[in-house]
Order: C-alpha cells, then structure tokens, then sequence
C-alpha cells in the first residue's frame, strides 16, 4: 500500500512539474522577440523554441536549467561584439541554432558557447561560423556535444581560436561533429574520461585534435586530414585511440600524429595515410600499435628518443618512403608480425612469416636525420647499395631492431 | 634526313637487338605484375629498373650501332649528302626504336592488366615519359663517345665508364660533399647537383610524384618551391630537353668537323 502511495505521490509530481514546465516562443513578430528577454521570463525546465529569423544579440546568459530549441536554424548574430550564449546553469539543452560573428579578443576567449562550472548539458546540431572559439567547455562535466558543424575563417594562428575546446571538464561525449578552418579543431586541456568519436576535422590552421594533460580519454573513428600540423597527444596517460584516420598532413613539422611524453596508450585500427610523418613519438613508453595501416607516407614512425618498451604488433606498413626512423642505437621496443612491403625475404617453410627477418630501420634515414638536404638522392641505385651493405652487417642502425617474423602477406583483420 | 632516319630504323626494327630488348621489357612488365598484384608497388620498382637498365642499354646500344654501321656510314658520306643529316637521322632512328621498344614492352602488359582504370596511370606515363627522355640523352652521349673515339674497345670502355659514373660515383660524390659541407646552407646546391646529371634529374621527377610527402618534411624555402608547386616539374622537364639538346649539337658539331 505504502509503495502504491509512493508511487502515486512521484507521478504526481512528475505530472505537475511537466505541467509546469511550459513554452516560449520567440520570433521576430511575436510577444518576445529577443533570447534575452526570453530567458528572463522563462522559468526553471521550461522549453524555449526560437523561430527562424536572425537575432542581433550577443552577451546571452543562460542561468537556469532551459531547454532552447531553434527552428529551421535562426540566426544569432553577434555583430563582432563578443560572446554570444553562456551556460552557467545544470540541465541545459542547447539544439538547432545557427551562430554568426563571435567577437575577437585578444584578453577574454570569446565563445559561440560557453559552458561554464556545470552539469548534465547538451549541445547539439548547431552551426558556427565566422567565430573565434567555438565550443568552449570550462569546468563543466558529464555533457554531450554532438553533430555540431563548425566552420572557421581562421587565418593566422595568433588570433583565431580553437572549435571545441575543453579545460578542466570531466567525461563529456564529442560525437558526429564537423570541425574545419579554425586553428585546433578539438583542443582538451586537463580533461579526463572524455569520448571523442566519428567526428570529422580538416584544414585546420595548427591540429585537427589536440590533448594536453588529459587522461583516460578515448578517441575513435574520427578523421582528422589535411591539417597545420596534424594531431598532437601530449603529456597524457591511458589514451585509447581506435579506427581513426589521419590523412594527407603535410608540411616540415607536419604529423599524422604527434606523441609526447605519452604513456600506457593503445594505438589500435588506425589509418595513417600520405602524410611527411605518420606518428612522430617522443618520450613515449609502453605504447601498443596494433592492427594499424600505414600508408604512402614519407616516414611511416620517426622516433626520437626516450621511447621504451613499446611494441609494434601486426600492423601494415605500406609504400612509406622510410618504414621507421631512430636517432640513436639504442632500442628497447619490438616489432613482431608485421608486414612491410620493402620486405624482400621468402618462406620456405610456408607458415606465412618471412624466414629472415627484416630490418626497417635504413641507413639512409639515419643520414638523412643528419643532413636533411640529402633527401634529394633517395631511391638512388648508390643509397641502395649502401643500405643493403647496412643491413648485411649493422653499424648505425640499432643492431636489434628487427621483425624475426614478418608477414608475408598483407594482414586483412 | 627523313630517309636515313627511316632507313635506320628499320634496320633495327629488323635486327635481332630490337625484338630481345622488347621481350626484356615484356618479360619484365609481367614478371613484375605477376609477382606484386599490385599496380603501385609495381610502378616503384620499375623506377628502379628504368632509372639504371634504360641508360646503360641506351648507351651501350648507341656506341654499338654507331660502329656496326661505320662503312655504312662511309658510304653514306661519299653521297650528296648533309653531314648533319646523316647523323641525326641515325641518331632518331637509334633513339625512337629504343623508345618504342620500351614504351611498348612495358606499356603492354600494364594495359592489359587494367592501367586504365587505375590511379597508378599518371605515374606509369610519367616512368615512361622519363625513359624515352633517358633513351635519347643516352644515345646521344654514345654517339658523341663513339664520334671522338676510333678505338672500339676504347670507346666501348668510355660508353660504360659514363654510365658507372652518372648512375652510381656521382651519387657517392654527391652524397660525400653534401655530408662534408652539412654546416652550409645546401638546399640550392642540392638542386643544382641534381640538374647536372640527368639520371639524378628523372629520379626527382620521379620521386615529385611518389615520394613528394616525404620530401615536404624538409626545410628549405627553395626545396619548397621547387617541390610544392609545379615549378620543380617544369624546370626538372626543361634541364631534360637541355641534356638532349647539348650532346645532340655538340655531336653535329663534332661530325662537321671529323675527317673520316
């Protein structure tokens, strides 16, 4: 009988507050025609639904749990003048609406949107263009930012901002967003237990996504391409990074991916195509590479130094200029079951592993770490001749630096 | 010069030479696509080939054509005929039946393996634009060796001293100097050395469609201009024509002047 009550006396409730929670309309001919003046009226987990029209405003402060719907994609025009919507309440949804001109500062990081201390938000199918930053999550947790399309006019780097960015916040959901032309696509900065996924970020002016001091995040089936400089992990610990793409990231300090001071990271399905470096590690220990393709790149993995106990394990090195490239000969990392297309051994005894193992380092990348200019005689017959006397008997190269099995076949997984 | 250059031709066409030289190319071609399965990786290798067997066949070929038809040669000259004509027609002759022996050898089995419809064709007409290029800079050469040198075994010496050194010592020296003087500024003089050897030259031109992700890691501002755009393509294609063009004049030149 008691439980009976209990459960009557919630819906009841639940009834009322829906009944309570009511809805305002904003257009341009109607009762209310400004978001502000919206906001202001509207109480707690009521429903704002903004009509299609463009809206001069900037400056908009969402201070109570709101849920704000555009129709048809209405205009909110900044006028250049500063930040447009600031989310300093819990529960808020913000879905549907098409920003334009955030203002340019060069003291406060004006956002389209800015989330700031709070919980439980939404974000989601907007359309940002002309900003400065895009997304802006501070201290904020357990959001969602998904199918947003964010498309910059970013220049120089000094004075353009980030797409998404994230500082300090905790387990939030980027997924299905379209990120290019701005200077990093998805920047987060101490932020742990994030999911970035299928998201797609291009021609941005420094990295498609770029992490610093942040944990256990996991990103995966994104594609990130023709970026400054490509992707860059830094200082971070327990990344996953599955079925990502990264492409034609070109340029002299231009990487499909950067690692630095990396540890404990899964590196698994991942393309990296056409680009001057596919992963450049640095400072980066017990890393697993797994199942990932590399192809057509100038350097498939250039390594720099202080990298330990990583292991290369069945992934696919194709058509790279230079497999993989070390600066010292000391090695401490194992590549086992991969297949390299330079490979030139055979297998006798058809178990589908090369009888002798290969050698992916080359004595010409370590001269061309040397002298640079020295690129110009790649692929000559004499850079052959002295590679294979390099390989017959090692001297620069790492003496241990070998696959013992490599796949004859490429890997299909 | 038209009926000397047709006469030569033919000749060839009809020599033994010609048809092993094709079925080289053929076998090759279908060995290589036969064992790779795969168009792209294919094409690299045959970089390889082209860049060192083309050269030595064509000067090699050169120096023995020219010796081999000496009385023809003779005879010819005893006739109402320009000097210049007479070697430039032999030179063609020579040059355009070594081209087509090439062009066709590997050109075939590639079209027959589906070249078409794959991405790989701009690269394969490149490989084989750059052959035809390192065909007639040969020959060339090999006529002038052969033009100065009455000597056989002297001038079959020479023929393959040049091609020991553009295909392989000038490398070694190149990459010496390039280490010795790595505290320099060195990306102008890396080009430059590049212009001066043709062998060295149609690997760039190679390398600008194959490798090009690579060589953008560099930092140069010249390398970058030179590779970026295409500016490296056109230069690389005009220093060919100039490699042509020079030996070509130097050997009319040169047979202007020979008392045979």
């Amino acid at each position: 009988m008691n439980r009976l009550l209990k459960l009557l006396l919630i819906f009841t409730f639940a009834f009322m507050s829906d009944m309570q929670a009511s809805t305002i309309i904003v257009c341009n001919s109607c009762k209310v025609k400004s978001i502000k003046e919206a906001i202001a009226l509207a109480s707690d987990n009521d429903t704002i639904k903004i009509k299609k029209g463009t809206y001069k405003e900037y400056g908009i402060l969402v201070d109570k749990p709101l849920t704000i719907i555009g129709e048809e994609y209405p205009v909110i025009d900044g006028g250049l003048k500063g930040e447009i919507i600031t989310v300093i309440s819990d529960h808020v949804t913000v879905d549907g609406l098409f920003i334009i001109n955030v203002g340019t500062s060069y003291t406060s990081d004006y956002a389209a949107i800015r989330v700031k201390k709070c919980k439980n938000f939404v974000i989601q199918n907007m359309v940002l263009e002309k900003l400065f930053f895009g997304i802006y999550l501070e201290r904020a947790r357990d959001g969602k930012v998904l199918s947003n399309k964010i498309i910059g006019d970013a220049i120089e780097e000094y004075n353009s901002g980030n797409g998404i960015q994230l500082w300090y916040s905790k387990n939030i959901l980027i997924e299905n967003n379209y990120i290019v032309n701005v200077r990093d696509g998805i920047y987060l900065e101490f932020s742990d237990d994030c999911i970035i996924k299928n998201n797609v970020s291009a021609n941005n002016l420094r990295y498609g996504l770029h992490f610093m001091f942040s944990n256990n995040d996991i990103y995966q089936g994104n594609t990130f391409e023709s970026n400054g400089a490509g992707v860059a992990v830094m200082f971070s610990k327990k990344i996953k990074m599955y079925n990502n793409i990264f492409k034609e990231n070109w340029g002299t300090a231009s990487y499909g991916m950067l690692l630095k001071e990396i540890n404990d990271a899964e590196i698994i399905g991942n393309t990296f195509e056409e680009n001057t470096i596919g992963i450049n590690i640095e400072g980066s220990n017990r890393i697993v590479y797994k199942n990932n393709n590399f192809i057509n790149n100038g350097w498939a993995i250039k390594v720099r130094g202080a990298c330990y106990t990583n292991s290369f394990l069945s992934n696919n090195f194709l058509y790279n200029s230079f497999d993989i490239s070390y600066n010292s000969n000391i090695n401490d990392n194992v590549f086992d079951k991969n297949y390299w297309s330079n490979y030139t051994g055979y297998d006798l005894d058809k178990n589908g592993f090369g009888d002798i193992p290969y050698r992916p380092v080359k004595l010409f990348s370590y001269i061309v770490n040397r002298t640079p200019e020295t690129i110009i005689l790649l692929r000559s017959l004499f850079i052959d001749i002295i590679d294979f006397s390099e390989k017959v008997s090692p001297v620069f190269t790492p003496d241990n630096l070998l696959d013992k099995n490599p796949k004859m076949k490429k890997i299909e997984w | 010069m038209l009926k000397i250059l047709k006469y030569s031709f033919y000749d060839l066409m009809r020599s033994r030479w010609s048809y092993v030289y094709f079925a080289f190319y053929l076998l090759l071609g279908v060995v290589l696509l036969f064992l790779n399965n795969d168009l792209s990786k294919a094409v690299i290798t045959l970089m390889n080939v082209i860049i060192v067997l083309v050269p030595l066949i064509g000067t090699i070929f050169g120096v023995m054509y020219y010796y081999n038809s000496k009385e023809f040669t003779e005879l010819l000259l005893a006739q109402p005929l320009k000097r210049s004509s007479i070697f430039l027609g032999q030179y063609l002759g020579v040059a355009i039946s070594l081209s087509m022996s090439l062009v066709l050898g590997l050109g075939l089995p590639f079209v027959f393996y589906g070249l078409f419809k794959s991405s790989a064709i701009w690269d394969f007409s490149l490989l084989l634009i750059t052959g035809t290029f390192l065909t007639f800079i040969f020959t060339a050469l090999a006529f002038n060796i052969a033009l100065s040198n009455e000597n056989r075994i002297k001038g079959f010496g020479y023929a393959i001293l040049l091609w020991l050194f553009l295909a392989i010592i000038y490398d070694g020296i190149f990459l010496m100097s390039l280490i010795l003087f790595e505290d320099y500024p060195l990306d102008k003089l890396s080009l430059f050395g590049t212009m001066l050897n043709p062998i060295d030259l149609s690997r760039t031109l190679i390398l600008l469609k194959l490798d090009i992700s690579a060589l953008l890691g560099y930092t140069g501002a010249v390398f970058k201009q030179f590779f970026g755009t295409s500016f490296g393509l056109v230069v690389s294609f005009v220093a060919l024509l100039l490699w042509i063009l020079l030996p070509v004049s130097r050997m009319i030149f040169k047979s202007k002047r020979k008392d045979f």
